[in-house]
């Protein structure tokens, strides 16, 4: 399985060329500090990821994880702080627009995917390359864009489904539909939110294997609640709490931390 | 193959509807001119010029309410304001008629029209200059009502101005032309605004003939305009703008600058607008400042939430079917006619909130299909 991702190399610009990775990190979060009336979503935090590396985040509900995943994705604007994607791009003076074309996609909580439209469509629509209106009004797609869009559906395994209208899929194949709108959009650092969440346990561990694969060609950060989840791909975990992180490293040494038990994994076990 | 069985799948009723449109939309076309250039008056398969005219203002209507439908029922944006695009339009298609007028004024003045020697105006001013010349006023009818569009689209769109603030806005719009048409100074005819026509190059605008012509270019010009927006919407352009309909946020997440998007959709939207009103005017014979009424852009979104919003065949069938009624209801029960018009609206968004063509694609019929299909293949 990731053989068959990382083949592919569409029509795309030098895109990796610009994210300068030479200090082995991909995504630097400093001192960010995000407040809603008040009340203080993020507050002081900082995250290092590594290039290709599988980092998982945990945290109860208002930890912070969402509002993280928004700022650097450009749709929250911090009040402080940095965030920079390789050495040299600021992310923070970006559109969302422009952050999904430096390559970082994101996959939502709640899925959405466009429920009116076919399954193929839909990815039609997520797979990288140029998204400007005059493009997309004479561009046909050609037959390495359909052979990639068949090896994603293969992937996520919607063969059968290609026809249907996403609206149509149960929530866990909108899910996976969502993971290949990602995965087509083949980005450089993918932010995924809660991926298993109303999957079945067949699904979930399809799911956890697919994350694993991924990771190495490209960086994956998951927010998970679903600890076995979490346990069965993190290599590395970062916990937040009350918008900070407060404790990182493996899942052993997590479970270790006083501190980390008291808050969050202390309720879980 | 895949792709084969998407284009099946998405295009098949695009292609099909699009067809029965057409056959119907000539069948309707030639056989009323034909009934009427070359049956004699006193058959009863004679058809009339008043017919060929009132049918000619319904495929006007049908290609405005197909502008309002290409935004509205595909992109999602309510625009309460297109009736604005449609009034300037006409008046563009106004001011070259007024100039063929010449000395056969009431004046008799040689360039200026009646209504500015009225107001004792002694020069043309200078935004009637041009539009002597058929070719530059057919321009200005594109180009006018684009830059309005384009402006006010490029302000509304990139502030993310949505929703029901965007309905009130358009209204804004069209409302603030009105009363800026109604002044005399605006030196467009004011409260009268633009009649009296006598020809259109060269054609008496009396004679049947020229009637069945301008009624036959809107049949040409609806067909145009259905056929280009059904490429435009199949295209991928047009799957971002659904996309953009239901769920703007998803769709700029994965990378599309959906104000871009939606500025171009509204400037191809009204300059269909534009020509719809172009073409309405030398018909009725007259444009006036009413045209910009706020209350005609709600009729077309009544008569396009008639129809069926998001198909295009739906906004054409609900521009000529509520326009039919107000014609024949409008002549028994003049005052009336807004509340019919309203019970209309509120009738079709309670009971069938897809409209007339709901009644046509239920599920016992998509079922239907469906199973023959699998017998086909």
């Amino acid at each position: 399985m990731g053989r068959s991702v990382s083949m592919f190399s569409s029509s795309g610009k030098n895109r990796d060329a610009i994210v300068d990775i030479s200090h082995n990190v991909i995504l630097y979060v400093e001192s960010l500090s995000v407040s809603f009336d008040g009340f203080k979503a993020l507050n002081d935090l900082n995250l290092y990821i590594n290039n290709g590396e599988l980092r998982c985040l945990i945290g109860a509900n208002g930890a912070g994880k969402t509002t993280l995943m928004d700022v650097i994705t450009g749709k929250t604007r911090p009040d402080n702080g940095h965030v920079f994607f390789g050495q040299t791009i600021d992310l923070l003076g970006k559109t969302e627009t422009e952050i999904a074309q430096l390559g970082i996609g994101r996959k939502f909580q709640k899925p959405t995917v466009f429920e009116n439209q076919t399954v193929s469509s839909n990815l039609e629509l997520a797979m990288r390359g140029e998204k400007g209106i005059l493009h997309t009004l004479f561009s046909k797609l050609n037959s390495s864009d359909l052979d990639w869009i068949r090896e994603v559906i293969r992937i996520i395994r919607l063969e059968s489904k290609e026809n249907l209208l996403a609206g149509s899929l149960s929530h866990g194949q909108k899910q996976w539909l969502e993971i290949g709108m990602l995965l087509i959009a083949d980005p450089r650092l993918m932010l995924i939110d809660e991926p298993v969440a109303g999957m079945t346990a067949d699904e979930t561990e399809r799911t956890a294997e697919l994350l694993t694969s991924l990771a190495g060609d490209r960086t994956v950060v998951v927010v998970e609640h679903d600890m076995d989840f979490v346990r069965s791909i993190a290599r590395t975990v970062s916990v937040l709490h009350q918008g900070s992180v407060i404790a990182e490293g493996s899942m052993v040494d997590i479970q270790n931390n006083p501190a980390v038990v008291e808050v969050y994994l202390g309720e879980e076990q | 193959m895949m792709h084969h069985n998407r284009e099946v799948a998405r295009g098949d009723n695009f292609q099909k509807n699009g067809r029965i449109f057409l056959i119907v939309l000539f069948g309707v076309t030639i056989y009323a001119s034909f009934c009427n250039l070359l049956v004699p008056d006193d058959s009863i398969f004679h058809v009339s010029t008043y017919t060929i005219t009132l049918l000619g203002k319904y495929l006007c209507f049908a290609l405005l309410a197909l502008s309002v439908d290409v935004v509205w029922g595909y992109c999602g944006i309510l625009s309460l304001g297109h009736g604005a695009f449609f009034a300037l339009g006409g008046y563009t298609m106004g001011m070259y008629l007024m100039r063929q007028i010449g000395e056969r004024g009431v004046y008799g003045h040689p360039i200026l029209p009646d209504f500015m020697v009225f107001l004792n105006w002694k020069e043309l001013p200078w935004f009637w200059y041009g539009f002597d010349s058929f070719g530059f006023a057919m321009l200005m009818t594109l180009v006018v009502p684009s830059v309005l569009a384009f402006v006010f689209g490029w302000l509304a769109f990139r502030s993310r101005v949505t929703g029901v603030y965007l309905s009130i806005i358009t209204q804004a719009m069209t409302y603030a032309l009105m009363l800026a048409f109604f002044r005399n100074e605006m030196g467009f005819g004011g409260n009268n605004g633009l009649t009296d026509f006598k020809d259109i190059l060269g054609f008496d605008l009396q004679s049947d003939k020229t009637r069945v012509a301008l009624f036959c270019l809107s049949a040409v010009a609806l067909a145009m305009a259905y056929l280009l927006s059904q490429l435009i919407l199949q295209s991928r352009y047009g799957r971002v703008v659904l996309a953009i309909r239901d769920a703007e946020p998803r769709t700029r997440s994965i990378g599309f600058k959906t104000e871009n998007y939606k500025v171009s959709l509204f400037v191809y939207s009204a300059a269909l607008a534009a020509i719809a009103g172009a073409l309405y005017v030398p018909q009725v014979g007259i444009i006036n400042p009413g045209e910009f009424s706020p209350l005609n852009s709600i009729e077309i979104v009544v008569w396009v939430s008639v129809g069926g919003r998001a198909t295009l065949y739906g906004a054409v069938a609900g521009a000529v079917l509520v326009n039919y009624a107000k014609t024949k209801f409008t002549a028994e029960f003049p005052d009336e006619w807004l509340f019919a018009l309203g019970a209309l609206f509120v009738g079709t968004t309670v009971l069938l909130p897809k409209g007339l063509r709901g009644l046509f694609d239920g599920k016992q019929w998509r079922n239907l299909r469906r199973g023959v299909e699998k017998k086909i293949t």
